[in-house]
């Protein structure tokens, strides 16, 4: 059969056409707008929001912030913490520290359940930390370095035991921290390896559902949890919503309840905080102690001399900072610990207020005079990726360097070059990053100060070179002090050497924000905020 | 179509993918810093032995030629290789993510393409009149707004202001199960993320569309059926659109190319599931094997469409010969 041209291309419109009309979605939305349809199913379903999507959802293998939010919800840990950082019970009910300080034994909570119903004994705590936390956890094979072995004499007890006295241990028992895993679904497997790191079994409060890669995740209620009648929302939802945008717009339209780690970009808070449903937080955050560093490459000839780095600790403003950059969601630092740490932070400290003409008389004193141009000498800065803020800072060190005469060369790259250049090749001469100070200084502070902690290909390690005998004694007395009067005694000559050697200067401790609906209770009563368990959230 | 044309163009087919695939390998491995990096640096590991190990895991400390002939080995058999941040095989992952994205793609160019015919025929047929102006200048707005604004002002109007359709995502969490409900609730997450996609493509066809008729309106057939007293909307829609198409219909094979990964804009601001997020977050988390994955699939589709676009067009215009 003979079709014509004309023929062939009717055909080809029709079919084109009759496609286009279904795929639009014109006539499906119209047939919708009469009708009732259903929302979102608000009713007993706490919305969530992480940014970004986490690589996998077991925090015991990977510390990143957003599988911490994660994975909390479904796995508890030995203890928690309250408002000053005591701990407070969660799996282990009980526990004392021995008088020589090397072994900690825990009384472990009875009839705790795991989600498949296997029942949670001790068996679990030794597996976790002998094979798990001591191996695996990329921070916990330096805090648990010192552990021996966990004895199990009963299934409702566990003793820890240390080679030596390790006192930040307890502060590092949390859910978020060490969460404690099935023995009998893991052993025999390579545990970062076993599927379960994506679909998690824990105790927690609630249960994995589904994991939509690109979209959301579903869990739960845990009608089995060890708190009666907890948790009362029957399911929690976690969106990824990429554009920061489209988070607020969410907020606003009633389809997100909660996000935390600055969900939305902090120049749009003021408009949120003035919606009546909506509410903003700083708490929540003091675990994390955030910071903002700015480094000295110090094996660098340039920043040999004292005066130079002092000349650009004068030359920052902080409070400028803090109001512009980060506006007002943070305050200026005076040292390399967090204001938020209230057992270690020591405020009588070398101090560095803002005075141009202290920098540049420093800078003349050093031998830098200016030169033509009114340039002393030029370096680099390499801003960290993660936040809009960190650009934003390296663009106001870039004006305030030009006022005392250092010319700053800005090197915009992407994460996985940034931890080359300042990490692995050292190639940087300035950088600067957000980090953690985490409750205890051991585990957070000390990576950055101590010689023994200059390795390459390793991010957040000590990565300026700075090597100072005094400093390295200081750090490993703390270590190992478990008197707590004398620990916080080493910590403030610490703290003193820190800024008086000024190989890092502290430029913010960070307020990170939580944006969420005025109907979800009870959220703000927990210390560690998005990073708990939310086992007593209700909503309104 | 004789059967040494098919193969003289599956040959050539072959050879631009695995060129394009080393292309891609080497310049992806050009950048400093990879995927060991950027998991140590999120999930905070700290021992060197460890990430050592990561490495000679996932294949890492090879000298590249190895890793491009061992990739390319795996290729020939249809194994995409293994995604490790994701601990997915990267089929899987594309596979999971290729319903949106071909969802996406096809409505919203279907949308431009309708649309960008009816407004082009529309200006077309009054040329230097009120109605060419409008069209013109809203056809020049269309295409010079950014993407994401765009899409920004349609979801605070029609989300937040009207309420009418969902802000982002492909579907309601916890929602009703029946067919006919998740078909009209993908339907109304659709609407938003396709009109913002096809109002800068239908921009494009618009001008084409006006451009290609007026040129055929001058020819002398046109005159003659003007002559034999043909109505002009039959004369337009009858006589001067099937002429004119042609170049549409090879503009449309060539953005169906790039829609598959362009359309990251859309994706982001709207939460949609698609490859286009995965590849942007590939490049940064440096995840060189699903990121070579969906290239190779984008590569692939480009090849088919262009060869069917060939095909399509021997067989829609009879003076063009598809062999040589």
């Amino acid at each position: 059969m003979e079709i014509s041209c004309r023929d062939r291309l009717k055909l080809l419109g029709g079919v084109a056409a009759l496609t286009g009309l279904h795929a639009t979605g014109v006539r499906p939305a119209l047939d919708v707008i009469g009708s009732a349809f259903a929302q979102d199913t608000k009713k007993n379903a706490l919305r969530v929001a992480i940014v970004p999507e986490p690589p996998s959802l077991n925090a015991a293998f990977n510390s990143a912030i957003m599988v911490q939010q994660i994975s909390t919800k479904m796995m508890d840990g030995l203890l928690a913490y309250d408002k000053t950082f005591e701990p407070m019970p969660s799996l282990a009910t009980e526990w004392k520290v021995a008088d020589d300080g090397l072994s900690i034994s825990f009384k472990l909570r009875p009839d705790v359940k795991w989600h498949d119903g296997a029942a949670f004994t001790s068996a679990d705590v030794k597996y976790t930390f002998e094979e798990v936390l001591r191996k695996h956890h990329p921070r916990g094979r330096a805090t648990f370095a010192n552990v021996t072995a966990v004895e199990a004499p009963d299934p409702l007890t566990a003793i820890i035991r240390f080679s030596t006295p390790s006192p930040y241990v307890m502060a590092a028992l949390s859910a978020s921290e060490s969460p404690i895993l099935p023995k009998h679904l893991y052993e025999g497997s390579d545990p970062p390896a076993n599927k379960l790191g994506n679909a998690p079994i824990g105790t927690g409060p609630y249960k994995f559902v589904e994991w939509r890669r690109g979209s959301y995740i579903t869990l739960a209620r845990n009608t089995d949890y060890w708190i009666k009648g907890k948790p009362e929302v029957e399911s929690l939802v976690v969106r990824f919503i990429p554009d920061s945008g489209a988070r607020a717009v969410a907020f606003e339209t009633g389809e997100l309840d909660v996000g935390g780690t600055d969900p939305v970009a902090l120049a749009d808070l003021e408009r949120i905080k003035s919606l009546p449903h909506l509410a903003v937080t700083t708490d929540g955050y003091a675990m994390c102690g955030a910071m903002y560093y700015f480094e000295f490459n110090m094996r660098d000839p340039q920043f040999s001399d004292l005066r130079v780095r002092q000349a650009v600790a004068h030359a920052i403003n902080r409070d400028f900072v803090a109001k512009n950059v980060w506006f007002g969601y943070g305050s200026a630092a005076t040292g390399p610990i967090s204001q938020k740490l209230v057992k270690f932070y020591n405020p009588d400290v070398p101090k560095y207020p803002f005075d141009t003409k202290k920098a540049e008389s420093l800078l003349d004193a050093a031998g830098y005079p200016r030169k033509a141009g009114g340039v002393r000498f030029r370096i680099t800065h390499d801003p960290s990726t993660y936040s809009e803020q960190y650009r934003r800072f390296a663009e106001y060190f870039k004006q305030a360097m030009r006022v005392i005469g250092i010319d700053v060369d800005i090197q915009n790259t992407d994460a996985a070059t940034f931890q080359r250049r300042i990490w692995t090749d050292n190639v940087y001469q300035t950088a600067s990053y957000g980090i953690f100070n985490t409750p205890d200084p051991t585990i957070g502070v000390q990576r950055m100060y101590w010689s023994k902690n200059i390795r390459k290909g390793i991010p957040y390690s000590n990565g300026s070179g700075y090597s100072s005998p005094e400093m390295d004694a200081l750090l490993e007395a703390g270590q190992n002090e478990i008197g707590a009067v004398k620990r916080r005694d080493i910590f403030n000559k610490m703290q003193i050497l820190a800024m008086t050697d000024l190989s890092i200067i502290p430029i913010i401790n960070v307020d990170y924000t939580t944006v969420y609906n005025t109907r979800v209770k009870g959220f703000t009563e927990d210390l560690e905020g998005v990073f708990g368990t939310y086992a007593n959230i209700s909503l309104a | 179509m004789t059967k040494r044309y098919l193969v003289r163009r599956a040959g050539q087919a072959i050879v631009v993918l695995v060129l394009i695939a080393c292309i891609n390998f080497l310049v992806l491995n050009l950048a400093p810093g990879d995927l060991v990096d950027v998991l140590a640096g999120e999930s905070g590991v700290g021992d060197l032995a460890y990430l050592q190990a990561l490495r000679e895991q996932y294949g890492l400390d090879q000298p590249l030629y190895v890793q491009l002939v061992k990739y390319l080995l795996n290729l020939v058999q249809l194994n995409l290789g293994y995604s490790f941040r994701f601990n997915l095989p990267v089929r899987d992952l594309i596979l999971m993510r290729l319903p949106a994205t071909l969802l996406l793609m096809f409505t919203s160019l279907g949308i431009a393409f309708l649309g960008g015919v009816a407004f082009g025929v529309a200006a077309a047929r009054a040329p230097r009149s009120i109605r060419d102006s409008v069209i013109s200048t809203l056809a020049m707005l269309a295409y010079s707004t950014p993407l994401f604004w765009a899409g920004l002002m349609l979801i605070i109007l029609f989300s937040v202001k009207i309420e009418l359709l969902p802000s982002g995502g492909m579907q309601t969490i916890n929602g009703p199960n029946d067919p006919y409900s998740v078909v009209v609730d993908i339907a109304r997450h659709l609407v938003l993320p396709s009109l913002t996609l096809a109002l800068f493509y239908m921009a494009t066809y618009t001008r084409l569309m006006r451009a290609s008729m007026l040129d055929t309106y001058s020819m002398d057939f046109v005159r003659t059926a003007k002559a034999k007293g043909l109505t002009p909307l039959g004369i337009a829609y009858r006589h001067v659109v099937p002429n004119s198409i042609l170049p549409l219909i090879s503009l449309f094979g060539v953005q169906l190319g790039s829609v598959l990964g362009g359309a990251v804009v859309v994706e982001v601001v709207f939460g949609w599931p698609g490859l286009g997020t995965l590849a942007f977050d590939a490049l940064f988390q440096r995840d060189i094997n699903l990121l070579m994955g969906i290239l190779f699939l984008s590569s692939v589709l480009v090849i088919v469409v262009n060869f069917a676009i060939d095909l399509l067009y021997g067989w829609l215009d009879p003076r063009i010969e598809v062999e040589a």
